[in-house]
């Protein structure tokens, strides 16, 4: 569907995600705030960050490339290419069909080699050891990725994003086990993707475990922003995701405007819960040495090994 | 019916009693009377089988034919002279402060309980509850291994439990797949598992499933026979335990194992007969494989031994390898042979466990090099023990020559390239274990003669048996080894 | 709700049995002794559910039962024990060092083919309803398998071996709707006293060894 509406649709959705984005964050941490008995200062807090980011001047190092200066906004086109694609509130908007699951790892992956590039671009020594952390993650967590995308598009016969959860929302109430063993392995890879806590600690800089944090030490004001409304965005873009894979009910199947009006509401009620299972998720474990990351995401990787594998004996 | 019953009580019984008053000083004969007992229960249980024909009992839970009969008497009979032999074992090693009185009296009642266990996979009807009472047969001798306490009896008996426990789950997983097949039959319930039920329609049951099954239960009960390459508890277990629990455990559980996965595979050869070729069948395959390689195995390692009670473990292991491949061949001549050379075996060993346990005893050592001259020690260990061996190794007159001999004619005419093999592994055990024992026996020695001679009567019972086997079988007898070995096909 | 129920029981058979296949996994990876007794615990809830679901959809009413007796017996009684076994041995918090956990877990993905490959023919002639679940039930027993080789602990072994019978009442209810009663009886009861057995068992080794490392228990060997 390329009509005007449809387009209206997919800009809608993609400027609501971009908005929307820092306030799951913001929950996120609101919950977390929550569960360790901390008032925790509100969803909005993300978007004071943003904002005096955003006012602040930018410092740049001496040696720093244009790469350094470009890489802020590749990173957060790119998310924000990847939320448009997922389906978040329809499957029938143009942009879904432009990118199959491949090509959305791919982007996910562009992204990252930017994030990385950037962070050894000024030559610091934290730079480099968070880029290098970062692509060892990277490394583990694509295949593992790959497979449960591959092991629900085994499913559905495609590898679009949109027709594996249109087939997925369509077969109502069909328990598929292998989904069981694809949405371990998915959390699993979502928690070091998005430098959560087993893996990672967004919230602190403590140069044996940091991964995300090192990599853009280098940078602030408007450049930091991006970068940090960049990983808001991948938070919601993998929440989506997730959502969309293992529990598609209510995204609208039509691009007309009342069903994704319908959509929006359910699609925050899934985040809401998301976001607060997530919380709970790090609450309760401790952070891992960086040397059981691999062996973590290993483990992740094999959970979707096995969840293809369920799907293929057992249920075909 | 009555003999049923009382069969299964008395060890029962036993059991109990000895649980609460095992440590008293009459312990060891109460232990004897119950074993006694049971004895005579399988003695009148054993005529009325040879009279009347196979009977259904209880429920048809129980089931006896020439076949388990002929264990039931010998299990009773050989826990009977065990426990002659253990009575004043057992005294001595309680004086020497080995055991103490909550140890005597777990080893009289578990030695009771299993005897139970045993005669309760014979006589059962029921492929669950034979597994069950194996297992519990495992769980038995488990706390009767271990207790000395000694590192390398806690050891052994770990060992023993989790390999054990382990094999015999694969035992219980292809027991599963056998009541699949046979409840589309059946129909679900207690009687789909029923031997006598399943016998009746074996060539019904679905070949694959049967198939697969057999694979899972060859694997768990060979590993309580000891095939090799699931062996790995048996050497320790006998090694470690205290004498008579070797004795039992060689004399009986292996046979006891070893009947249960006879039992089944005459249900999957009668299964696979439709559908097969006419080549040999899938399950005795299978058997004369493992039998083989333990046959091999064993007697290789059979030189290697120091310790006298894990060189006559290996020979265990041997010869439970010759019978489970004379099993497999099957036929007339080869299951009775089988049968034959399991009655043998089990009387033969157990009368060298109880020659070895007064010759350790005395010498306060298992390891083979310590002991030396026990001709000089004491002349009757001496010879029970160079009889008993000459017995096991199939010399003649013995009966074992008369069983190795058929088995090996069988070999000849049936599985011309087994014969060489077997011969040869005959050969290497020959050559390893007399040249252990005959210093031991002859071999001089600076001890002192024994003030007191030791009570033999088991070991030369048992060899007299085995020696009149040889020698001459009587027409009852010979005619019941055939119904039995018919049985097993 | 049993509208629900009955419509999608097989599905729900299926993904208890997977949940059973994943939390062997699980185990498999699992260091600490006190989450692997709960593990444990999780793995006997599943199957009583499971066995609950099989029990609705054949209308055998002893399956009722025989859940009622994985309940009690595998999700109360047993972790329980274990529970107090380690908290009298004070060994709750112990840790265990695995060998290379990726290795395993690949060891334990080629099993779980393994075992879908072997009982494939056997599989075809099961009920629709619990068709895939016998493969899954011997995977769980071969990776319960794999558990007790690659674990050096005393405590762990043996949750390994119940982790097998797992494994095995799982291929009872899936496969033939269960076995009868009476044995069921018996193996539970085998199984209890095995346990029990064992605890008597950890105290000895203990009191031997000053450890319950089975690497201790590695002396009888041929030389």
């Amino acid at each position: 569907m390329t009509s005007a509406a449809g387009l209206a649709a997919q800009f809608a959705e993609l400027i609501l995600a971009v908005l929307l984005a820092p306030m799951l964050t913001g929950w996120v941490n609101q919950c977390r705030a929550w569960l360790q008995n901390r008032s925790g200062p509100g969803v909005l807090q993300p978007y004071r960050m943003l904002l005096k980011l955003f006012r602040k001047e930018v410092v740049l190092a001496h040696n720093a490339s244009p790469l350094f200066r470009i890489a802020p906004y590749v990173i957060f086109a790119c998310l924000a290419l990847s939320a448009a694609i997922v389906p978040t509130l329809s499957t029938d908007l143009p942009l879904n069909a432009a990118a199959d699951a491949i090509a959305l790892v791919g982007l996910l992956a562009l992204a990252r080699m930017f994030i990385s590039l950037a962070g050894m671009d000024v030559g610091t020594a934290f730079g480099s050891l968070g880029a290098r952390r970062e692509m060892m993650v990277g490394f583990l967590a694509e295949p593992a990725l790959l497979m449960v995308l591959f092991t629900a598009s085994l499913i559905s016969h495609s590898t679009s994003l949109a027709t594996i959860v249109g087939t997925l929302a369509k077969n109502e109430f069909v328990i598929y086990p292998s989904l069981a063993f694809a949405g371990v392995a998915f959390t699993m890879v979502s928690l070091a993707e998005n430098a959560r806590i087993p893996v990672d600690n967004p919230a602190t800089h403590l140069e044996l475990t940091m991964i995300h944090e090192a990599m853009v030490l280098e940078y602030s004001g408007r450049h930091l922003a991006m970068i940090e409304w960049a990983a808001s965005l991948k938070l919601f873009v993998y929440s989506c995701m997730g959502l969309a894979l293992f529990v598609p009910f209510g995204i609208a199947e039509g691009g007309d405007s009342a069903g994704i009006l319908l959509a929006l509401p359910v699609l925050a009620a899934k985040l809401a819960v998301g976001g607060a299972l997530l919380a709970l998720i790090e609450t309760l474990s401790a952070k891992m040495r960086i040397f059981r990351a691999p062996e973590f995401l290993g483990i992740a990787f094999l959970v979707a090994v096995l969840a293809m594998l369920v799907r293929v004996l057992l249920e075909s | 019916m009555g003999e049923m019953t009382f069969l299964l009580a008395s060890p029962l019984v036993g059991a109990v009693v000895l649980a609460l008053f095992g440590h008293r000083r009459y312990a060891a004969e109460v232990n004897v009377a119950f074993s006694a007992l049971t004895l005579v229960a399988a003695a009148v249980l054993t005529e009325k089988v040879i009279e009347d024909g196979p009977a259904i009992l209880l429920w048809e839970q129980f089931f006896v034919d020439s076949l388990n009969v002929f264990l039931v008497a010998l299990t009773a009979f050989v826990a009977m002279t065990t426990s002659l032999f253990s009575r004043p074992y057992m005294r001595i090693e309680h004086a020497h402060g080995k055991v103490t009185d909550a140890g005597l009296r777990l080893y009289h009642s578990m030695y009771q309980m299993f005897s139970f266990t045993m005669l309760v996979v014979l006589t059962t009807n029921n492929l669950g509850i034979m597994w069950v009472a194996l297992e519990a047969a495992t769980l038995t001798t488990v706390l009767l291994i271990a207790l000395y306490r000694t590192h390398a009896s806690l050891e052994a008996a770990w060992k023993y439990f989790i390999l054990c426990g382990v094999g015999i789950a694969q035992a219980l997983f292809g027991t599963i797949l056998v009541y699949f097949t046979s409840e589309k039959i059946l129909g679900p319930g207690v009687g789909a598992l029923l031997w006598t039920h399943l016998d009746a329609v074996k060539g019904q049951l679905e070949p694959t499933v049967m198939s697969l099954a057999f694979v899972f239960l060859m694997v768990g009960y060979g590993t309580k026979v000891g095939l090799v390459p699931l062996h790995n508890w048996l050497p320790d277990a006998h090694a470690e335990g205290p004498t008579p629990i070797s004795a039992v455990l060689s004399g009986l559980l292996l046979n006891v194992a070893l009947y249960a996965l006879i039992r089944f595979k005459v249900i999957t050869d009668g299964a696979l007969l439709a559908a097969s070729d006419g080549g040999i069948p899938f399950a005795s395959r299978l058997m004369m494989g493992f039998g083989l390689l333990s046959v091999v195995v064993a007697a290789c390692f059979l030189s290697r031994q120091k310790d006298i009670k894990r060189m006559f473990a290996y020979s265990s292991i041997e010869h439970m390898g010759l019978i489970t491949f004379a099993f497999g061949m099957g036929g007339p001549v080869a299951s009775f042979a089988g049968l034959l050379h399991m009655t043998l075996h089990s009387l033969t060993k157990s009368a060298i466990f109880f020659a070895v346990g007064h010759a350790a005893q005395k010498a306060g050592t298992q390891m083979m090099d310590e002991i030396r001259g026990l001709m000089q020690i004491n002349p009757t260990v001496g010879w029970g023990l160079m009889l008993g061996t000459a017995a096991i190794l199939g010399m003649p007159p013995f009966g074992v020559f008369a069983s190795e001999f058929l088995i090996l004619t069988t070999a000849i005419a049936q599985q011309p390239w087994a014969a060489p093999i077997l011969l040869f592994a005959l050969g290497v055990s020959f050559a390893a274990i007399f040249g252990k024992v005959q210093p031991m026996v002859f071999g001089e020695t600076t001890a002192k003669r024994l003030p007191h001679p030791p009570a033999l009567v088991p070991v030369f019972t048992h060899l007299s048996l085995v020696l009149m086997l040889g020698l001459y079988t009587p027409p009852y007898l010979a005619d019941w080894y055939r119904q039995a070995a018919r049985l097993i096909g | 709700m049993l509208h629900f129920l009955s419509l999608h029981a097989a599905e729900l058979i299926n993904l208890c049995a997977s949940l059973i296949l994943l939390i062997a996994f699980a185990m498999l990876a699992q260091r600490k002794i006190l989450a692997l007794i709960n593990l444990f615990a999780a793995q006997g809830l599943m199957l009583c559910v499971s066995t609950v679901l099989v029990a609705f959809v054949s209308g055998q009413a002893h399956l009722y039962w025989s859940a009622l007796l994985t309940l009690v017996l595998k999700v109360l009684l047993l972790p329980w024990i274990l529970h107090r076994l380690i908290r009298k041995l004070n060994v709750k918090w112990d840790v265990e060092t695995l060998f290379n956990v990726s290795t395993t877990m690949i060891v334990g993905i080629v099993l779980v083919i393994l075992a879908f490959n072997l009982v494939q023919p056997v599989s075809q002639l099961a009920g629709a309803v619990t068709k895939s679940t016998l493969g899954i039930a011997l995977a769980s027993v071969l990776l319960a398998f794999l558990m007790m080789i690659t674990r050096s602990k005393a405590v762990p072994q043996v949750v390994g071996f119940l982790a097998m019978e797992n494994g095995l009442v799982l291929a009872a209810t899936g496969a033939t709707h269960g076995m009868p009663m009476v044995i069921e009886f018996g193996i539970a009861l085998d199984v209890l006293v095995g346990v029990l057995i064992l605890g008597v068992f950890f105290f000895q080794i203990r009191e031997r060894f000053d450890s319950l490392d089975t690497r201790h228990l590695e002396k009888l060997k041929e030389t």
